[in-house]
């Protein structure tokens, strides 16, 4: 196949990082939301030990 | 999140904002294919990390069955899993690639493809077959044994697929790297190293996600009273509970 004019050939290059950057943004924001459920849970066990 | 993995997050980003700025501003479009071309600096590295991910969550597996050490075995866990993830974007990317260069989203016929497929498909087992297993010794000595057959099956299918007549994909990695220009290698050699501090530093933050939950759960049984505690797996078991009969 010929190689395709830019401005076609620039909307495939885009979805292809669009793709990644996509799936490492995900990824990412997935495990912040886990981690910031852990300290939650450190917050309420650390408060629960505190002496009342 | 520790400073280390801080650091090597920086690192993989300022590595990222690197390589592509090369990509897209030093090295020049590929004479045959034009501007899609950019795809490879993304896909192959993407695929060559994820394919090392694999093997390495082998030797990982092989450390647990020697040593009984269950932090192997949740690497072993976290490596496929990050593996796997990347492997759905190297799919993703090569089709959108092919779809540009050959016209088609996938071609069957070609062994490049399908022997990924089949990797990829594989790995996707390695869950439902860990999850399916509720005692956590089990589930680990079966996930692990799992993980070095797997293992052992990434090389020797590369193998086998360099071996076969390339009907459409090209073979890049071989004696003359692809008869790449200087620019071309140096741009490749410096997303391959930007793809690895990525795959470290998201590796680092499940480990230390998963770590810290493990550890959060050890101090609330600590807390519980004896006759509550029960044999506690490494890894949350994700079925949900089954219901009793009649209810």
């Amino acid at each position: 196949m010929p190689a395709l004019p830019l401005d076609k050939a620039g909307i495939y290059v885009a979805a292809a990082y669009v793709v990644f950057l996509v799936l490492v943004v995900a990824y990412v924001s997935i495990m912040a939301r886990h981690v910031a459920k852990v300290r939650r849970d450190l917050d309420e066990l650390a408060a629960d030990r505190e002496p009342r | 999140m520790t400073s280390i993995n801080k650091h090597l997050g920086a690192a993989a980003a300022a590595a990222l904002g690197t390589a592509y700025g090369l990509v897209f501003f030093y090295a020049p479009n590929e004479a045959d294919q034009g501007f899609v071309q950019k795809i490879f600096y993304l896909h192959v590295p993407l695929g060559i990390v994820t394919l090392c991910g694999f093997v390495a969550a082998g030797v990982m597996g092989m450390k647990f069955l020697r040593t009984g050490d269950r932090r192997w075995d949740l690497r072993c866990y976290v490596t496929i899993h990050l593996s796997l993830i990347l492997a759905v974007g190297v799919l993703a990317t090569g089709s959108i690639w092919a779809r540009a260069s050959w016209g088609h989203w996938w071609v069957w016929s070609e062994p490049m493809l399908v022997s990924f497929l089949i990797v990829f498909l594989l790995y996707a087992c390695y869950q439902p077959l860990r999850f399916a297993i509720d005692d956590p010794d089990r589930q680990a000595r079966a996930a692990c044994t799992f993980a070095v057959i797997a293992a052992a099956f990434v090389p020797f299918n590369f193998a086998a697929v360099r071996m076969a007549n390339a009907v459409t994909h090209p073979r890049v990695l071989g004696a003359t790297g692809g008869q790449m220009p200087g620019s071309m290698r140096l741009t490749f050699l410096a997303c391959l190293g930007a793809m690895t501090l990525l795959y470290l530093s998201l590796w680092r933050l499940e480990v230390d996600r998963k770590t810290a939950a493990i550890r959060l759960r050890a101090l609330r049984r600590s807390r519980e009273p004896e006759p509550a505690r029960a044999a506690e797996p490494m890894l949350p078991i994700s079925r949900p509970p089954v219901a009793a009969a009649g209810s």
